[in-house]
């Protein structure tokens, strides 16, 4: 039972990830009222609110549209943990005993391509953007190159992660990209980088996600299906680890900070790996799911082959792996992506997925995403 | 033949016949940076020293750039007509650093992990002045 000072998800929110004429602020709005909806209360009933964007302005803007009420707003950029960060600091402001009642909110809008990155901006040296060295997809090609090599992981591996990715997007009527595509169809689409091809990569998108969260001894009051959090967790990344834009690395080895985020979340919650029924994993491409599952402790390294091979990670399997489509068929507004999980994994816990829902009354589920620079963010919810 | 100016100041010796990278060692912990600065992430200490890094390494891993990038910021070839995709990849250099470089191979069947690399400059672009902007990469060892 939650003890009065956990958290509970008493209300949820998301719009369409489908390209659109929407700006990228229309949709945090519209996923604020959602979600306050969805928890039977209006704005003004909001005691705080954590908003994330990357690239679509400051969120608290939002309130000149939403209401005037007064409210704590705080913005929150944190790379690609903005969502997750933003839903940390919302747990922890209840947890502290400060509001009773709040909001987390996550939105964003890319321009269309891979992500212009400013290397002078980001520390990283003017001339490593002129000399074509600051795109992200060529880190996780070059991750992934290395895993494939150590690891024996397959291209047929990779085909059959990206082909469930559509196949459950295709079930989401808020994905993007609600096409089926075979093993195949991913596998020969153009080469991008190597060995990854254009449909074994999620594009920059366009979304919002908000969730009303509440102390757990108040959740009945607003909704019959409370789901608690048991664990919300932001990692940067230690000496020796290998992340994206990384002019050098070290001859020293660390594991990252998706491993070291996903120990500290399950010690939290106080569970481990095998309890989870459900996992949203940071699937920018379909290596990043696939090394993923390991960093996060749910099989050995090399294992995968096999897991995927036998279907364990599809929705009907043993750990159904992005059941919404994941990044791959929803795309990444970076300020949206980590809540979008927690999202999704609110539905399956409360039995709202609909034709996508996962079987056999699930009752944990684990969200992780992992980005530039060297940052992760785990959940854990349970019901 | 074209005049030819580095990319940016600082990054390998220049000119030269011969280019070597430019980095930093920590003189407290011995490890190394590139390109050079002043603090040591391992040991959070502020004591480096300017090194010359090693020329020849082994690749240990690789991708192919296979769509031109986005300009600004690259500033070589982005007419899809003409790009040539590119290797980019990790050299270790024994007992300093693997360092991220563009490499001159560019195909699935050139580029093996473990394969002996060496310091070479690439030709990126003509700037205003008419001269050609080179970066460092590596390519096959002799």
């Amino acid at each position: 039972m939650a003890s009065s000072d956990d958290v509970a998800i008493v209300g949820i929110g998301i719009t369409s990830f489908a390209r659109s004429e929407k700006s990228g602020m229309d949709h945090g709005v519209d996923a604020v009222r959602k979600a306050v909806a969805d928890a039977g209360v209006g704005w003004e009933d909001m005691q705080f609110a954590f908003g994330g964007s990357s690239a679509a302005g400051a969120p608290d803007t939002m309130v000149s549209r939403l209401g005037l009420t007064g409210l704590q707003f705080i913005n929150v950029a944190n790379g690609c943990a903005t969502g997750g960060s933003a839903l940390f600091s919302a747990v922890n402001a209840i947890k502290a005993g400060m509001y009773d009642l709040g909001i987390a909110i996550g939105f964003d809008k890319h321009e269309r391509g891979a992500f212009r990155i400013n290397s002078k901006n980001s520390g990283l040296g003017q001339w490593y953007g002129e000399t074509g060295m600051a795109l992200t997809t060529q880190f996780f090609g070059m991750k992934l190159n290395r895993y494939m090599h150590d690891y024996g992981i397959t291209e047929d591996t990779l085909g059959k992660v990206g082909a469930k990715a559509f196949r459950n997007g295709a079930m989401n009527d808020n994905a993007w990209r609600r096409q089926e595509l075979s093993e195949g169809q991913v596998k020969e689409s153009a080469m991008l980088s190597y060995p990854l091809t254009q449909y074994m990569f999620c594009s920059p998108g366009e979304g919002g996600v908000a969730l009303v969260l509440c102390r757990a001894d108040k959740a009945h009051k607003y909704t019959d299906t409370p789901i608690y959090l048991n664990a919300a967790v932001v990692r940067s990344r230690r000496f020796g680890s290998f992340e994206v834009f990384s002019r050098h690395l070290a001859p020293e080895w660390s594991a990252g900070p998706t491993v070291d985020a996903s120990k500290a979340a399950f010690e939290m919650a106080g569970m481990g790996p095998a309890d989870m029924d459900i996992a949203q994993l940071q699937d920018t491409e379909v290596g990043a799911e696939i090394m993923h599952m390991a960093e996060n402790g749910f099989c050995e390294h090399g294992e995968q082959e096999r897991m995927i091979a036998m279907g364990e990670t599809e929705i009907s399997g043993r750990l159904p792996v992005n059941t919404d489509g994941g990044c791959l068929a929803n795309g990444e507004p970076v300020g949206a992506s980590g809540l979008r999980q927690v999202y999704e994994n609110v539905l399956q816990l409360r039995g709202d997925a609909g034709q996508r829902q996962v079987q056999g009354d699930p009752k944990t589920a684990y969200t992780h995403v992992y980005g530039a620079p060297g940052i992760s963010g785990v959940t854990i919810l349970s019901r | 033949m074209a005049n030819q100016v580095p990319v940016e100041e600082g990054l390998f010796t220049w000119p030269s016949d011969s280019p070597r990278l430019l980095g930093s060692r920590c003189v407290d912990c011995g490890n190394h940076m590139f390109p050079r600065q002043d603090d040591c992430p391992k040991c959070a200490g502020n004591n480096t020293q300017d090194v010359e890094l090693k020329n020849k390494g082994t690749l240990w891993t690789w991708t192919i750039q296979g769509y031109p990038p986005k300009s600004p910021p690259y500033v070589g070839d982005v007419d899809p007509k003409t790009f040539e995709p590119f290797g980019v990849g990790y050299v270790e250099l024994e007992d300093e650093l693997k360092v991220e470089a563009r490499l001159t191979l560019n195909t699935p069947e050139q580029l093996k992990i473990g394969m002996d690399l060496e310091l070479v400059m690439i030709p990126l672009c003509t700037n205003k002045d008419g001269d050609e902007v080179v970066t460092f990469g590596f390519g096959p060892a002799d």
